[in-house]
């Protein structure tokens, strides 16, 4: 199958500061990527360059036959295609669940008041939150929130879902519900380049796994062999810390 | 005076905002402004002169101090919101301009402004007395409410930014859907003290000839010679507008955010 998210020999700085020094990776469509390491590994600035939120300082991103990293790019016709789904949820405080939804679908896809709706209730309906419609994100709880921030992103119908570890700000008994939505999401054919550490997810739906360190991808593997017979003596070193 | 802490609003020389424990039955806001009130009412009643020929005196002035204080504020809230987009702006042109603005301004104190603006738009047209003062209080006034909408916009968490140019809005699209409407919640106390404070500087304008409510109490006691008698009964009348409107602005951000948690 076709590279739906192409990265190649991806630089970034902050001033004197390497987040990434030269990543080279490729999501296939319908494929389920993890990326792992330790924090400060540049795992979150790969996602954030992948829909430009930052600007590489060399190298290439392509989403399908998009360069995101030309100047020229259409970028939020790109952006359009690329959900994220981020680690502080970032829904919208001032509308409700079901607004946070149907608003870019309305305000950036030009679609009408009441196809959105039906649409984000669809989605509420398959995050489990539909009885949450009206309900403001202040009175959500985080598993909540993060589950409306996934609607909120595949109301876009993306192409590719990025989550920037999307359980890390979670109380324990919240992971699950949300991993639950990502497995479903995954099951259905979603392309989806994950950064988190959840080993339950990886095994369940990974295709690969990303070992990432110093902004340089270490090792990469199927979950099953990179979590037990890691190549590399950092990967080892890494996942004896965590596991 | 350009760094205004980030996510923190600085309230200014308006009226206090009654805070929670001043809902108790003998709070500060409740006795001034009864107190006010009860002497304005009591005053003429017992003393009727010269307290309520000055009384009858006033309400034109008072008409008129919030004629200059509304239109002044509308203009300046509207200076307030581009000068403190300009200062967020990352157009450098724009950036200094805004912040020359501000610079400039909150350099200057009020009253000089007045004369300055009315002596210098003068020597180019005559506009009436009235024009000028809002004029010069809009000007004002927007320099102190755009750095409001400046800090107002910058405590919403960049996230939010974030999140809106992920799913493909554009910049103005975030600004306008997202930034702005949670902005007008932040810095609505900050403006009501705006207003407030406005609405006692408009006072100023006195000296250009705008008969509001300083002014009228001028001339009836230059009349009269009832100097203390008036001045109080001026000092009163906006004592009790004032601490009105501070307590408006209490109760419309407490309504703002019952909506979210």
């Amino acid at each position: 199958m076709n590279d739906r998210v192409r990265v190649i020999d991806a630089k970034k700085f902050f001033g004197k500061v390497v987040a990434l020094n030269g990543v080279t990776l490729s999501v296939k469509e319908a494929e389920v990527v993890l990326v792992i390491g330790p924090s400060g590994s540049g795992k979150s600035t790969l996602l954030r360059c992948i829909n430009r939120l930052e600007r590489l300082n060399s190298g290439e991103i392509w989403i399908d036959n998009d360069e995101v990293t030309k100047p020229k790019a259409d970028i939020r016709k790109i952006r359009e295609e690329v959900g994220m789904v981020f680690q502080s949820f970032n829904l919208f405080p001032h509308l409700t669940a079901l607004q946070n939804i149907t608003l870019a679908p309305k305000i950036v896809k030009k679609i009408p008041e009441k196809e959105a709706t039906d649409k984000a209730r669809m989605l509420l309906e398959r995050v489990g939150l539909i009885d949450k419609a009206d309900v403001y994100p202040g009175q959500l709880s985080g598993g909540q929130q993060q589950r409306v921030a996934i609607a909120r992103a595949l109301a876009m119908e993306p192409k590719v879902m990025l989550f920037d570890e999307p359980t890390s700000a979670l109380d324990p008994e919240m992971i699950k519900e949300v991993l639950d939505v990502m497995l479903d999401l995954a099951k259905d054919g979603m392309t989806m380049l994950v950064v988190s550490h959840e080993m339950g997810f990886a095994r369940a739906a990974a295709n690969k796994v990303v070992f990432m360190d110093n902004g340089e991808v270490v090792e990469t593997g199927p979950p099953e062999k990179l979590f037990t017979h890691p190549d590399m003596e950092r990967t080892k070193r890494f996942l004896d810390h965590i596991l | 005076m350009a760094t205004l802490k980030k996510s923190r609003i600085e309230i200014s020389d308006g009226a206090l905002i009654p805070e929670k424990d001043d809902s108790a039955v003998f709070s500060a806001w409740r006795i001034s402004f009864f107190g006010a009130l009860a002497l304005i009412i009591a005053l003429p009643l017992f003393s009727p002169e010269p307290y309520r020929r000055i009384l009858l005196f006033l309400p034109d002035g008072i008409l008129r101090t919030f004629e200059v204080t509304v239109l002044s504020i509308i203009f300046a809230l509207f200076l307030g919101l581009f000068t403190g987009l300009g200062r967020i702006s990352r157009i450098k042109v724009i950036n200094r301009i805004a912040t020359i603005y501000v610079e400039v301004i909150r350099g200057i104190p009020l009253l000089v402004q007045i004369f300055y603006i009315y002596y210098a738009l003068g020597r180019i047209i005559k506009l009436p007395d009235i024009t000028s003062a809002v004029i010069a209080m809009a000007v004002c006034y927007g320099a102190y409410l755009g750095e409001i909408f400046r800090a107002g916009i910058q405590s919403i968490p960049k996230g939010q930014m974030e999140a809106a140019l992920a799913l493909g809005m554009s910049r103005s699209q975030a600004l306008r859907k997202i930034i702005l409407p949670q902005t007008i919640k932040v810095v609505l106390p900050p403006v009501g003290n705006e207003f407030i404070a406005l609405l006692k500087d408009s006072s100023l304008v006195s000296i250009l000839a705008v008969s509001d409510l300083l002014r009228r109490g001028r001339e009836f006691a230059s009349k009269t010679f009832y100097y203390f008698e008036t001045f109080t009964m001026v000092a009163l009348v906006y004592l009790v507008i004032t601490l009105f409107f501070s307590r408006l602005v209490a109760l419309m951000e407490k309504r703002l955010h019952q909506n979210e948690r």
